[in-house]
């Protein structure tokens, strides 16, 4: 019999359920692990290369186990552990992370030593803990954490994918607390390759006039987010997840607004009640025409900002996207540095984000107020 | 919807055959794939063994339809993928939803290398082609952007079971309906990087590797590539050829033990292989086969071992480590066990176990040393644990 017979569905149709934010850690660049950001004003700087804003750890990590820790580890396990703090929770069904890059410190100074060591006594510390899954298999370490456990490795659609794993065990019904989110850690050799490459400009700027530098390549960021998420309402929620969608390559603008478009009628919103759109506009002239573009058709009269001068641009720079999403719902409050977007009086009740990293991944998520 | 997940089409590279008919006929001649490393240029050739693929980039360059300057990783899936899709000649996967769900641990780690030995040793600024596909996600890509799979494609790193669970997780897409089909499965070719790592941990044997045996002293590092495509029940009440096997279960768990070593009980394999079996609706006695995780090493093969133990009871089921012909591909083995699990399956054998001389002492059981034939395999249980504690098992089922 034909194929023919198959009816056709697009990959995210079959999935339906909404799924509620517990709760959400964020460490990057500003100062969000301790939600600063939305009572302070932005932390400025002048350069191509964002650092992480980090938290005293040992609140929140045992000193034995710190000591061991690389950069990116210790954002993962502090901000999920931040989660499990925040929603009185001990212990979850699954861990699922994101990492373009993985361990970079570690697997960069084992190459390091490969090389100039020509392969004889080297350590083994490095080569343990440069794995992709080492943040995930630490957080269960901590936790004792016997259940499913995953790590994707996707470039841009690192935490997409992950996300995407953590929607369909709650939609199983194989899990009913996931700890979720993603962390990447930017060494300076990687950072030179990626400015080599032209993803990061060539000469510092200062981050808050990120979108008005006119030249090629963005800021570059790092920093982790974890998110706790159930398939049941909460009475504490900070947000929901109403859809996902990812899209690799889209042909061109018209493709572009046709899929968020389509995105929004399969959850039977039109354009106009969403209250704000996130975009992941970085600074980089070409990138930013299709913001433009989107700015003038289907984000017209909706209020935009844009977010990676705060978290700087990496590809799983999504993940501070979806926090500050989640944040600006549970507070019903703007960040400061958002405070010139015009919805002061009204209640913040619909967030769109739309994510792009190197005109490739592109990604589109709905959240929704819970209260 | 579909409740059931079929295995339509396999594909296989190793050191023991560059697609699947040179590995079955090498599992059926009890040949092994170690050698001294021909390939990877490494000043540990002449000390440690390793199992290659059989063939420089160039040649696997041609096979893969790829230029052979990128990473070996990334040929060798190509390879394996493109076979496992014409095993299964769908015809027109283009009107399907069709996903590439891959893994590996690697990347284009081998191109890297260059790179470095560039920056640290000999000039100043490397060749940005050396870099370019560093990333895990970017080996994946490479191959779905050339096999055209684009409903759905990303990328598993889960150190030794990351194939393992991007079965898994082809099998949950498909089943909740976003997907028709799936090639999945995982690619890991052999670096300096994997090969220091697993050296500076002391858990490389010297000689050939030999699992479940008492004198184990470690595993040989192999390469290659496995992949299966999943497909809905539809699709395989439709299918032109002969169906493999059910994917009947599958289950993931951690060990939360330690970030490299196995529990003493083998906690996290045990909760593996036990939620596979409740998953397929089946008990301990059902598996004909263990297709073992086996690695070689003195912790895996004991804690493996020990929770075969406790979940199984006399009469065991027949077991072996084919990590004793291919050794530890690492982000493939998943993929490559299931290729072999298929073909157990299909042609009613239950493999050796190279090199296995006392089993080990502890255990009520032994691994088979030799190649049986006409067997009753209507049940494989695969194995697949790594660092992170991480543990896969997947249950293969005869239709």
């Amino acid at each position: 019999m034909a194929l023919e017979a198959i009816v056709l569905h697009s990959f995210f149709q079959n999935y339906k359920m909404k799924v509620f934010i517990r709760s959400a850690s964020c460490i990057s660049p500003q100062e969000t692990f301790n939600n600063n950001l939305f009572t302070h004003e932005a932390k400025v700087y002048n350069t191509d290369f964002l650092d992480v804003v980090e938290p005293d750890y040992k609140n929140l990590i045992d000193a034995k186990l710190l000591r061991r820790m690389s950069k990116i580890v210790r954002m993962g396990v502090a901000t999920a552990s931040g989660c499990l703090q925040q929603a009185g929770i001990t212990n979850v069904d699954a861990i699922i992370t994101g990492t373009a890059y993985g361990c970079m410190v570690d697997s960069e100074s084992f190459l390091k030593n490969i090389v100039l060591q020509e392969e004889q006594m080297l350590s083994p510390t490095a080569f343990i803990q440069s794995t992709h899954n080492t943040v995930a298999a630490q957080i269960a370490l901590m936790l004792k954490c016997h259940n499913y456990n995953n790590t994707y490795v996707h470039r841009g659609f690192s935490f997409e994918h992950a996300l995407t794993d953590a929607m369909l065990l709650l939609q199983e019904n194989a899990a009913q607390h996931i700890l979720t989110g993603s962390a990447d850690e930017l060494t300076e050799l990687t950072f030179s390759v990626l400015k080599r490459m032209g993803i990061y400009k060539q000469q510092p700027v200062n981050n808050t006039m990120l979108y008005t530098t006119a030249t090629r390549g963005s800021i570059a960021g790092q920093g982790a987010a974890f998110f706790l998420l159930s398939g049941e309402a909460g009475a504490n929620d900070l947000a929901a997840i109403n859809a996902l969608q990812t899209f690799y390559t889209p042909a061109g603008i018209t493709a572009i607004e046709q899929n968020i478009q389509n995105f929004l009628s399969a959850q039977n919103i039109p354009a106009a009640a969403v209250d704000l759109v996130i975009t992941g506009r970085n600074g980089d002239a070409d990138n930013d025409k299709l913001y433009d573009a989107l700015n003038a058709s289907i984000f017209k009269n909706i209020p935009v900002k844009a977010y990676k001068h705060l978290s700087g641009e990496y590809p799983t720079a999504a993940s501070f996207a979806v926090w500050l999403a989640a944040t600006i719902l549970q507070r019903q409050k703007l960040p400061l540095c958002f405070k010139d977007a015009p919805i002061d009086e009204k209640p913040v009740k619909k967030i769109l984000i739309y994510n792009n990293y190197q005109h490739k991944y592109h990604s589109i998520f709905l959240l929704s107020a819970t209260a | 919807m579909s409740s059931k997940i079929y295995i339509a089409g396999i594909g296989a590279i190793t050191a023991i055959g560059n697609n699947v008919a040179q590995c079955l006929h090498a599992l059926e001649n009890e040949k092994a794939g170690m050698h001294k490393a021909t390939y990877l240029k490494t000043v540990h050739a002449t000390e440690i063994p390793v199992a290659e693929v059989k063939a420089g980039n160039e040649e696997l360059g041609l096979l893969a339809g790829m230029n052979s300057k990128i990473s070996r990783t990334a040929l060798l899936s190509m390879i394996a993928a493109k076979e496992a899709l014409d095993d299964a000649a769908i015809g027109n996967i283009q009107s399907l939803r069709a996903g590439f769900i891959s893994a590996n641990t690697v990347g284009g780690i081998d191109k890297t290398e260059n790179y470095f030995r560039n920056i640290f040793k000999e000039q100043h600024a490397g060749d940005l082609h050396d870099i370019v596909n560093h990333e895990c996600g970017r080996i994946t890509e490479l191959v779905a952007d050339k096999l055209n799979l684009h409903a759905y494609t990303t990328t598993i790193s889960t150190a030794c079971s990351s194939s393992a669970n991007s079965i898994m997780l082809a099998a949950r897409l498909i089943k909740a309906g976003m997907l028709d089909l799936a090639v999945a499965g995982g690619v890991d070719a052999l670096t300096k990087f994997t090969l220091n790592g697993f050296n500076t941990l002391l858990i490389l044997d010297n000689d050939w590797c030999k699992p479940f045996d008492e004198h184990r002293n470690g595993l040989n590092l192999g390469e290659g590539a496995g992949y299966v495509v999943l497909v809905s029940e539809k699709l395989a009440n439709h299918s032109a050829r002969e169906i493999y096997c059910e994917l009947k279960g599958y289950a993931n768990a951690n060990d939360a033990y330690h970030q490299t070593a196995s529990s003493p009980d083998g906690k996290g394999s045990y909760l593996a292989m036990q939620q596979a079996l409740q998953k397929a609706g089946l008990q301990p006695a059902d598996i004909d086969y263990i297709n073992l995780h086996g690695t070689g090493t003195h912790n895996n093969d004991l804690a493996e071992g020990t929770a075969i133990q406790r979940l199984f009871n006399a009469p065991y089921p027949k077991m072996s480590s084919t990590k004793s012909f291919t050794g530890h591909t690492l982000g493939a083995s998943g993929g490559v066990e299931a290729v072999f699990a298929a073909l157990a399956i299909r042609h009613k054998l239950i493999y050796p176990n190279l090199r296995l001389q006392t089993p080990i002492p502890e255990f009520p059981f032994a691994a088979e040393k030799k190649l049986l034939k006409n067997q009753v395999v209507d049940h494989v249980l695969s194995n697949s644990f790594g660092f992170g504690g991480n543990c896969s098992s997947l249950i293969f089922s005869k239709l």
